[in-house]
């Protein structure tokens, strides 16, 4: 049979993000994969070295909308490395609890999208309404529900309040049983057992020499974790579980992500109770010249950053990786030889990173609330009756 | 495997290929190592070590262009980092990246925006930079000059 070539881009239907992939197709199977990147190439990494080093934590923040603590979090450590120097004990749970949290709603978000692109949208609803939890639980931490500005090179720029805590747990307790129900009702149903298992094998082989990290490797059999391996933050100081499978497929990728979400949770909680007291801040004011590396486990894989100085105030260079450089070339491995109806899932389960914070209330121009959720869903049944009547249906 | 066999083990087995061991802490360990001896001190370390390759990255220093090629050794918790130096007029090296896939991007990364060759390449082609950006200039070098740009942004306008 003739071979095709189906563009997906430039601009991503589903994932809303901009990425090329040309798939060439044998009939239904997919015989080749290209990935074209680079259309909206920000040039971080030289912004950076335009910057001091202080600057630039709020530049990296803005890398990723989803993960949006994960660079500054790799970042701080390397300036950190420069000097060499650790951080009060505080700032190091501070740190935990900001990265964690984001872990939780960063998981949620892909299960919610995972949802979606499978047409499950029942489970997309449920589980981004379940996401915004989360996300009041980080404004009460840090003030934002994204971009939260919480790291600096030596610490922490806020304290998290001792009248905080209670609040917080009872909100993250609070959402417990309803990930459970969410757990049972995905790894139980039968019709998504069907759809994910066995699709998208990434080998224990090739996540290795891909050089995957994070869940997509994790999922391979691959038991690497930085937080394990080189223990950083409070991640030595908390009880906590790695996640391991062994089959590769989308299917143990869910796991993976829906497992790591209750260790999470887990670590939160542990370092919330554990807080200990101190300075969160140590002031660094100059920066010798020397080189540093930090890394940290992001919800996607490992995030890795260089910072070189000069003994300037500013990075004279500074090399950004992020974990989804490693993870997209594994569609390599797992696309080819899967069908095209299979391809989008398999290219999202690597959970590739794209930015979408929506939500909505509508406020007159003095900000004043004038429709809450319940008022909007008032108004949409109303137009629906309206609707119906008009076509005449009872 | 403990951290001293490793570097042992790396001193002895590269005796000619190792310039210099700078072991920094016990978490981080660079070695500068002749260009030349770059694949095969790579594939022991990712291979018989059983490192994972974390990325590489390339500085233009004014006097060369200079390439980090990371590796961590997660039993051991270290992290070592292979450096070379290249000739900054004509920086050329061996590519790894048929050894090791993950290195395939980042070779292709810094040859568009340092302009180093990667000898053996399977398919060395630009990964971010736009089509029209023209020929010889590399964003990341220090002499980088900005250019007007707005003849490609207005394009179709």
């Amino acid at each position: 049979m003739a071979r095709s070539v189906i563009p997906i881009g430039p601009y991503h239907p589903l994932q809303e993000e901009p990425e090329f992939f040309t798939l060439t197709v044998d009939g239904e199977t997919v015989v080749d994969i290209e990935v074209n990147l680079g259309y909206n190439h920000r040039g971080i990494e030289k912004l950076s070295e335009r910057k001091t080093f202080d600057q630039s934590t709020f530049v990296i923040e803005r890398i990723c909308g989803i993960c949006s603590t994960s660079h500054p979090f790799a970042y701080t450590r390397a300036v950190e490395d420069v000097i060499p120097v650790e951080v009060p004990e505080r700032a190091k749970y501070i740190r935990t609890i900001i990265a964690e949290g984001e872990r939780i709603h960063s998981h949620l978000l892909w299960l919610g999208l995972a949802g979606h692109f499978l047409g499950y949208n029942t489970v997309y609803m449920w589980v981004w309404k379940l996401r915004e939890e989360i996300l009041d639980v980080m404004e009460i931490l840090s003030g934002n529900r994204n971009n939260y500005a919480m790291f600096k090179p030596g610490g922490v720029r806020r304290d998290i309040k001792e009248e905080d805590i209670p609040v917080v747990m009872r909100k993250i307790d609070s959402i417990i049983p309803t990930i459970d129900r969410l757990k049972k009702a995905i790894l139980d149903d039968p019709v998504l057992h069907v759809r994910l298992k066995g699709i998208g094998v990434l080998t224990k082989e090739e996540a290795i020499n891909y050089c995957a990290v994070g869940p997509t490797s994790r999922a391979s059999g691959v038991a690497r974790d930085v937080r394990k391996d080189a223990p950083y933050g409070a991640y030595d100081r908390v009880e906590w579980d790695m996640i391991v499978t062994e089959h590769g497929d989308v299917f143990d990728k869910a796991v993976v992500r829906i497992l790591e979400t209750y260790e999470s949770i887990k670590i939160v909680k542990t370092c919330l109770q554990n807080l200990p007291g101190g300075d969160i801040d140590l002031n660094i004011k100059d920066i010798p010249p020397g080189e540093g590396i930090g890394a940290h486990e992001a919800p996607r894989g490992e995030v890795f950053h260089y910072v070189r100085s000069d003994g300037t105030n500013r990075p004279a260079r500074h090399k950004v990786r992020a974990p989804s450089y490693m993870n997209i070339p594994t569609c390599q491995a797992t696309v080819i030889g899967e069908t095209i109806s299979d391809a989008t899932i398999i290219l999202a389960a690597v959970d590739p990173c794209y930015c979408c914070t929506e939500r909505m209330a509508v406020r007159d121009s003095k900000g004043a609330r004038l429709y809450d959720t319940k008022e909007l869903i008032r108004l949409s049944q109303q137009k629906t009756e309206r609707i119906k009547r008009k076509m005449g249906i009872k | 495997m403990t951290r001293e066999d490793v570097l042992k083990g790396l001193q002895e087995r590269f005796r000619d290929d190792i310039i210099d061991l700078y072991d920094r802490s016990h978490k981080r360990v660079y070695m500068e190592i002749i260009p030349d001896a770059l694949p095969r001190v790579a594939m022991y370390i990712f291979r018989d070590l059983g490192a994972r390759f974390n990325i590489a990255s390339g500085t233009d220093t004014r006097t060369h262009m200079e390439i980090l090629y990371h590796f961590s050794l997660e039993e051991i918790n270290l992290i070592i980092s292979l450096r070379v130096k290249l000739d900054r007029e004509k920086p050329a090296i061996a590519s790894i990246a048929k050894l090791i896939i993950g290195a395939n991007w980042i070779e292709r990364e810094m040859y568009e925006l340092l302009g180093i060759q990667f000898i053996g390449h399977p398919d060395l082609r630009r990964l971010l930079l736009a089509d029209e950006w023209p020929r010889g200039v590399y964003p990341l070098r220090t002499d980088y000059e900005e250019w007007d740009k707005s003849a490609v942004r207005d394009r179709g306008v």
